[in-house]
């Protein structure tokens, strides 16, 4: 599964980067986030995309995989 | 808190404080600016000198300390920072610059048109506009790179000047000047102002409350979150302005405010597309530098420092209207945002799978 890394990166990156990524992986793809603030606002908008996301933390970052 | 009703708590929250500051002796429209707020905070260190906008508002300490008390509570405290802070610190004197061109920051520009001041309105179009450029570049590639773990100290050293300051307010030394007639001389007492900041401060940060997020993220991503926010506290503070009385529907005579439509239009487009660039608008800066965000501290002292510029080099607008200096600096603040935006632009895509 293909993974984009998006911590650090001031709004609204992190949810730029995913959506030009899940153009490109239409079927899904894992993505870093950095912070509280990233990983609720590309879980929002991947679930308003339609996928399903399962969230795995490991000290205070984030991966995010988004499935359809 | 990062639901729709945390959101639209947080603003309504915010809107009813706000015009209980007004009715507790903040100027009128202004129960909250962080733009004035900190352009006083400026003057009461005599980094300006107009005697009319001198005054350390608690307010500002409190956004600070409440956003630091949530994040180290919530375990969201980080010492961060590394990403362009010079190009940010450029851009917190530009933001204010704009600002004090329109007289407010996007949270005043909310206020004003709660209050039923019509000349926000005018300010609002020319924020969606600078918005909206701003956006075109983000989707050119626009980034100001990525942020990078720091020792503690340097997330703590924010907050900790932010105590220093409350206790300059509190102590009054001689050489912390306070306004003694205008703007500067109307302020809710202490306590309250430090409280009232306090609790929009931990709300903003549970909730990430953002003036320029929602209609950005309208814009890119369709989602309303933000924007649920920024029209709860317009809501909230019009009914709550026109329940005591405050509710004044015009262009002319409004409080703390001027009709100049052109200027009014490209003040909050500086400031719309500058907040953009930044990742958030002045309110959003000073929650981020509370959770150890050292880039966004780095903004606020741009941001002190524009304000400086813009009372020593006579460039900010006053109720007469703009300045001819301030337009000059208006024109000059495009041009260093097309620099800048030109300047960040990544031509190299993300890194996928395998080169991690």
């Amino acid at each position: 599964m293909n993974k984009i890394d998006t911590r650090g990166m001031s709004c609204p990156q992190p949810v730029l980067m995913t959506k030009k990524a899940i153009e490109q992986n239409p079927d899904g793809l894992d993505i870093l986030a950095g912070d509280n603030t990233a990983k609720n606002n590309i879980k929002r908008f991947l679930e308003s995309k339609g996928f399903s996301v399962e969230i795995e933390e490991c000290s205070d970052e984030f991966l995010l995989k988004a499935r359809k | 808190m990062q639901s729709k009703k945390g959101i639209i708590a947080t603003g309504a929250a915010l809107g009813l404080i706000a015009v209980l500051l007004v009715k507790l002796g903040n100027p009128a429209n202004m129960g909250f600016c962080i733009a004035c707020f900190i352009r006083d905070i400026a003057g009461g260190l005599g980094l300006h000198q107009a005697a009319v906008v001198q005054y350390l508002r608690p307010e500002i300490m409190g956004l600070v300390l409440g956003a630091f008390i949530a994040a180290v509570a919530g375990k969201e405290f980080s010492s961060r920072g590394g990403s362009s802070p010079m190009t940010r610190f450029f851009l917190g004197i530009i933001v204010m610059i704009g600002a004090l061109m329109f007289l407010g920051c996007p949270l005043r520009m909310i206020l004003r048109l709660a209050g039923g001041d019509l000349n926000a309105l005018v300010g609002i179009f020319g924020f969606i506009a600078g918005i909206y450029i701003g956006v075109l570049f983000l989707n050119k590639g626009f980034s100001l790179k990525r942020t990078y773990k720091l020792p503690d100290f340097e997330g703590y050293a924010f907050p900790i000047f932010n105590v220093f300051l409350m206790i300059l307010l509190i102590c009054a030394p001689a050489f912390i000047i306070f306004s003694e007639s205008g703007p500067g001389s109307m302020f809710a007492p202490i306590t309250i102002s430090l409280a009232a900041g306090l609790f929009v401060g931990f709300l903003a940060q549970k909730s990430r409350l953002c003036c320029v997020g929602g209609t950005r993220d309208m814009i890119l991503f369709r989602d309303n979150y933000l924007l649920l926010g920024f029209l709860a506290i317009l809501v909230f503070a019009a009914i709550a302005n026109m329940a005591t009385g405050m509710f004044s529907l015009g262009f002319e005579g409004q409080p703390v405010a001027h009709t100049d439509g052109l200027w009014n239009f490209l003040g909050m487009a500086v400031v719309g597309w500058g907040s953009v660039l930044l990742g958030g608008c002045p309110l959003r800066q000073l929650i981020l530098a509370g959770e150890g965000n050292t880039d966004s501290a780095i903004t606020f002292f741009g941001m002190l420092v524009g304000a400086g510029f813009a009372h020593n080099f006579s460039l900010a607008a006053s109720p007469k209207g703009a300045t001819p200096n301030g337009q000059i600096a208006t024109v000059i603040c495009f041009a260093i945002l097309i620099a800048i935006s030109l300047a960040n632009i990544e031509k190299t895509p993300f890194k996928t799978k395998g080169d991690m």
